[in-house]
Order: structure tokens, then sequence, then C-alpha cells
């Protein structure tokens, strides 16, 4: 058994050099938009991950991912743009004073944009959590709704519909499969422990895991902020690498998009998500082509905007009407298949 | 503000409230039998828009025509997703046929975009809605003056069809216990069915007259009314007809009027839903007519 502990140990920390030494090696031969493909993925893991845990660990479906996502940006952006660029940004309306002249370095920018998220997560969790299911799902969306329209309304903080430009770009691989790494480090520490596993009996049957003495409120709240916490982070990350923010971009569609990748991947498993959030981000640039003009042998056309979007919503259903498991169920990698071959192990199966 | 001006106002919050309690109703009855919000309610609605402006440009049909042709192929394609996305996941969690609703509804947004173009469309107007008839100093479009008529007549026939007639007897069974509505030999899947073709139409007909009264079509001009109508449904009361109509009267009348009177809030307009959704949800989450569905374990 010894032996075995340490084949394991050994494997993993194997994987996890190999995986960084392919990173390293993309950033050095790949162009700069193959990189921005893969900053996307690390950055779609961490946001995809935020969302398992609170819809596919804790069974609580929220539609508001987008609303966290874009207090997280408009937060990391504000604190890191240097004052002379937001004077050129803020023509219409002049900046408030108390932003105008800040400027923060990246990190604790990112921090503080996952802390304001946090915090708006918990005060809208605490009246929402009350509700359940799909009521939970509508009044999420409705939060985040208004947190866009709000956005869009504060000329004078967020710029309003003109959105905020030329932010400085610190992301790179880094700092985007960094945070990912840690994300994915971060789960796989709170399944281990009591909480993860309050979470996921929360999603299995309410009423027994109160009977268990799980404090359902506290732990929903605890789920709902740690991911509120994430998705903000991975806004700011996301608005960073694009450059530019704007309320229209943090719509519904984006949190379509989180939610096909924890779909997809299976809800309740952190290999899952990482599989899928690769595979989705992988297929949304490479499938561009088909927004473009095309030419196939037969006739021609000249680009059919929406037609990627087409696919995706297709996908959807196909895996939630065919394949409700999803990549992985809610199984996890582990290496037991080198040991007993053909099994994958079961995440609620003690153990490492 | 003089009075005028207030009862011009009133009257274009009648309609937009009247087409917003039609296309709550589709909400309404679908949530009442099948525990679901049908996210793609406002992309149907989107549908019948459209069906009817290519039946008035493309086929020429005389308007009353294209009208009927439009209503009764959007009651047919509710009834197709129907069977396609929600039939196949009767048994699965609530959540599953929520995530396949979500699908659906971007699948119509994006081929909307794909088959009708991004770009706005005109909305043919019949003469008969687009006149500026003249009452005292009131100038009021003949659509705002038909909308409410319209709707008011869908309604009746709804109401008849619900109360009096074996089908809405069986929808009424079948909001109740899907089980025991099943050994009292009512075809569950052909009442469901029926239920979507119906709120499909009514949701038809508000499409129509949308588009008469903002006659622009864009395949996105379903997601905020969809919005805003089921939260007119949660408001009235999830499930009940006449809670999701005084609902959608009810937000209609709150969005105009709060433009009117405090016109520094525009740009917060579409907000006021969402938050009167939170609101009612936290206070009292069974609406303002709803019935207290007891929570199965």
């Amino acid at each position: 058994m010894e032996r075995q502990k340490f084949i394991r140990r050994l494997l993993t920390i194997t994987a996890i050099a190999i995986s960084i030494g392919l990173l390293i090696l993309f950033d050095s031969i790949l162009d700069s938009y193959m990189m921005r493909i893969i900053n996307l993925c690390g950055i779609y893991i961490t946001l995809a991950l935020s969302l398992n845990l609170i819809y596919g660990f804790t069974g609580l479906f929220s539609l508001g991912h987008a609303g966290f996502m874009a207090v997280g940006a408009y937060t990391t952006a504000l604190l890191t743009m240097s004052p002379a660029q937001k004077q050129m940004n803020f023509f219409l309306e002049p900046i408030v004073p108390w932003l105008a002249n800040v400027e923060w370095s990246f990190f604790p920018a990112l921090m503080m944009g996952g802390l304001v998220a946090a915090v708006t997560g918990f005060l809208i969790g605490a009246p929402a959590l009350k509700l359940k299911d799909d009521y939970l799902a509508i009044a999420t969306l409705g939060f985040a709704e208004i947190i866009r329209i709000f956005f869009t309304n504060m000329q004078s903080v967020t710029n309003g519909p003109l959105g905020l430009k030329g932010l400085p770009p610190y992301t790179n691989m880094w700092w985007t499969w960094g945070i990912a790494f840690i994300s994915i480090l971060f789960m796989i520490y709170l399944f281990r422990g009591s909480y993860g596993r309050a979470f996921k009996a929360i999603r299995e049957d309410e009423v027994a895991a109160e009977a268990m003495g799980i404090n359902l409120f506290r732990h929903k709240m605890l789920s709902f902020t740690i991911g509120s916490f994430m998705a903000g982070v991975g806004g700011g990350l996301l608005g960073n690498l694009m450059g530019t923010i704007d309320p229209l971009m943090f719509r519904f569609l984006l949190a379509f998009n989180i939610l096909l990748i924890v779909v997809l991947g299976g809800m309740g498993s952190i290999t899952g998500t990482v599989i899928s959030a690769i595979v989705i981000t992988i297929l949304m640039e490479y499938l561009r082509f088909l927004d473009g003009p095309m030419d196939l042998i037969l006739f021609k056309t000249d680009g059919i905007p929406g037609l990627r979007m087409v696919i995706f919503s297709i996908m959807l259903m196909v895996v939630i009407l065919f394949f409700q498991k999803g990549i992985m169920g809610n199984r996890e990698f582990s290496w037991d298949f080198l040991f007993k071959p053909g099994r994958l192990k079961k995440n609620n199966v003690e153990g490492e | 503000m003089t009075f005028e001006i207030f009862l011009q106002h009133l009257s274009n919050a009648v309609s937009l409230g009247s087409l917003y309690a039609l296309i709550a109703i589709g909400y309404t009855m679908v949530y009442g039998i099948l525990r679901l919000i049908n996210f793609a309610h406002g992309d149907i609605f989107m549908l019948g828009g459209y069906f009817a402006f290519y039946a008035l440009t493309t086929f020429l049909m005389p308007w009353w025509v294209g009208f009927i042709v439009a209503i009764g192929l959007t009651a047919m394609l509710g009834m197709f997703i129907e069977k396609v996305a929600y039939r196949p996941l009767r048994d699965s969690p609530k959540v599953s046929v929520l995530i396949s609703a979500i699908g659906v509804s971007f699948l119509i947004e994006s081929l909307g975009v794909v088959i009708f173009g991004g770009i706005q469309k005109a909305f043919p107007i019949p003469e008969l809605f687009g006149t500026v008839v003249t009452i005292g100093k009131i100038y009021i479009v003949s659509v705002n003056f038909f909308i409410p008529v319209i709707a008011f007549v869908f309604l009746v026939g709804l109401m008849y069809m619900i109360n009096k007639t074996k089908t809405g007897m069986a929808m009424r069974a079948l909001s109740r216990d899907h089980e025991t509505a099943r050994l009292m030999a009512i075809d569950v899947d052909k009442v469901i069915a029926y239920t979507f073709g119906l709120g499909s139409l009514l949701a038809a007909v508000g499409g129509i007259m949308w588009g008469m009264k903002y006659p622009q079509l864009y395949p996105l001009m379903g997601v905020m009314p969809g919005l805003k109508c089921f939260i007119a449904a949660v408001v009235g009361g999830i499930g009940n007809i006449t809670g999701a109509v005084l609902g959608g009267l009810l937000i209609g009348v709150l969005e105009i009027m709060t433009v009117a009177f405090l016109p520094d809030l525009t740009g917060y307009r579409d907000a006021f839903a969402f938050i009167l959704l939170i609101i009612i949800l936290l206070v009292k989450p069974t609406g303002l007519m709803g019935e207290n569905l007891a929570e199965k374990v």
C-alpha cells in the first residue's frame, strides 16, 4: 500500500510538471493569437469551476454568474487603469474623485475584484438562497440583470454604455493558468474536507442534510460566496485579457457559455469541468470560421453570423437530452485505472 | 403634467400591459402544469412577429390571413418544441428541463440571427392599426386601442375554454396531480401539448401586436419582454391565469408611468421589473393571487 501511494504521488507530480512544462513550451513557440486561446482556457477553467461549485456540487442553480464577473472585471479594471487612461475614457462625465487617482498593481486589484464580487454574492445570496431550483435561477438572473443595468447607467463610475478601453495588459499565461491551478487545488482540498462533503449532502437531499445537523443556509451562503469570489477573479482576468469591457459583454450569453461547460463536463466533477472548459474554449475559437465566409466547393456563403451559437445551443441540448451525465458524470480522475484496470473512481468513495 | 398627457400615457401603459398579460399567460399555464419556466416562450413570441412579417411581405397575404397563418404556425412550433425538448425529460430533475429550455431559447435566437438576419426589420402595419385617432386632445395610434380589446377577447375565449370544456378541465386536473389525472384517463402528453399550443398561440398574438406597436423586429426582441412577462406571472401568482393578467397589467403600467413621471430613471426602465420580482419573491412568493403550493419532499 505504501508503495502504491508513493507511485501515485510520483505520477501526480510528474503530470503537474509535464503540464507546466507544456505551458512554458506553448508560451515560447505559439503566436499571440494561440496564446490568447490558451489564456482563455485557463480563465474558463476558473469560471466554470466556480459555477460547478455553486451548481454542480451544492445544487444551487444560479444564472447570475455574468453579474459577478462584471463586478470583478469592472473593479479590477478601474483599480489598475492609470489616471491618464481614466481621463481619456471618461470624456462624457468625469470619473468620481475617489476613483480618479488610484492605480494598483494587478494582483491586489484582482483580489479586490474577487472580494467585491464575493460581497455582492453575499448580499444577493442572503435573500435569494431562501429560494430553490427554478425560482433561484430566475432571481439570480434578475440580480445579474440589475447589476448590468446599473453599470450601464452609472456614467461617472463605470463610464456607462461606452465601457472602459485600454486596460493595461497584465494577463499572461502565468496569471491565467496560475489561478486556474490554484482554483483546481482549492476545489480538491475543499471536497476532501467537511465543508465540501456538506455541500454535496445538500445537493443530494436538503432534508436529510439538515437532519444530519448541517446548517443549510450557512453552507449555501458559503458555497455561493466562494463561487462569486472565483467568478469575480475570473471576470477580472477575462476583462484584462480582452483589453476593453462594456456592460453588453456581461449579458446572459456569457453565463450560457459557462453553463454549457459545466453541463458538458459533468455536474459535480472537477476533472470534467477542466476537460470541457478546454474543449469548449478551443471549439469556440475554432468554429469561428462558421461565422465567416465559407467555400463549400459546391456553393459559397458570404458569412453567416450566429451559426456558431446555433452549434453551441444544439450541443447543450444534445448533452442534456441524451448524455445527462456529461463527460465525467460526478467521477474524478485518479490513477486507479493503473492499478485496477478499467475503473474510474467514484466521487463519493472514501480515500485517495 | 396635464390630464391629457396623463391619459396618453395611460393608454400606452394599458396596451403594453395587455401585451404583457397575453405573454404572461403562456408562462403561467406551462408552469402550472409542468412546474417549468419555459425560457423559450419569449423567443416564440419573437417568432410570431417574424412569421407575420414574412406572411405579409414575402407571401403578400392580406393582413388577416397572414396573421392567422402566423399564429397557427407559431402554435404548432410551440407544440413541436415541447415534444422534442421537454417531453423526453419529463422524469428528469427540474433543473435539467430548465437547462433544456435555456438551450431551446438560445437555439431559436441564434437560428433567428442566421435565418432572419441580425438587422432590424420594419413591420408592415396594416392601415387599420396604423391610423392616428384623435379623441379630444389625446392622440392614440389605433393599435393602442385594439390591443386591449383583442387581448380581452382572447382572454374571454381562454377562460371559457379552461372552465367549460373537457380539455380545459383536463388541464386543471393536470395542474393538480399528474398521476391522478392519468388514472382518470386523461392523455397527459396530449393535454400538455395543447397547453403549449395555446400558450404559443397567445404569444404569437402578442408578438404580432408588439410588431405593430413597436414596428421593429429583431431576433433578440423576445428576451426582455419574455423575462418581464415571466416576472408578471410570478407577481400575479404563478399557475393562476387571472393573476398573470393582473401582473402583466401591473408591470406594463408601472414601467410606462415611472418613465413618464420620473424621466431621470429612464435608463433603469428594465430594472423595475426585476426589482419588483425580488421584492415579491421575498415578501410573498406565492404572488398576488397564487395558492400555496406545498413543497413535496
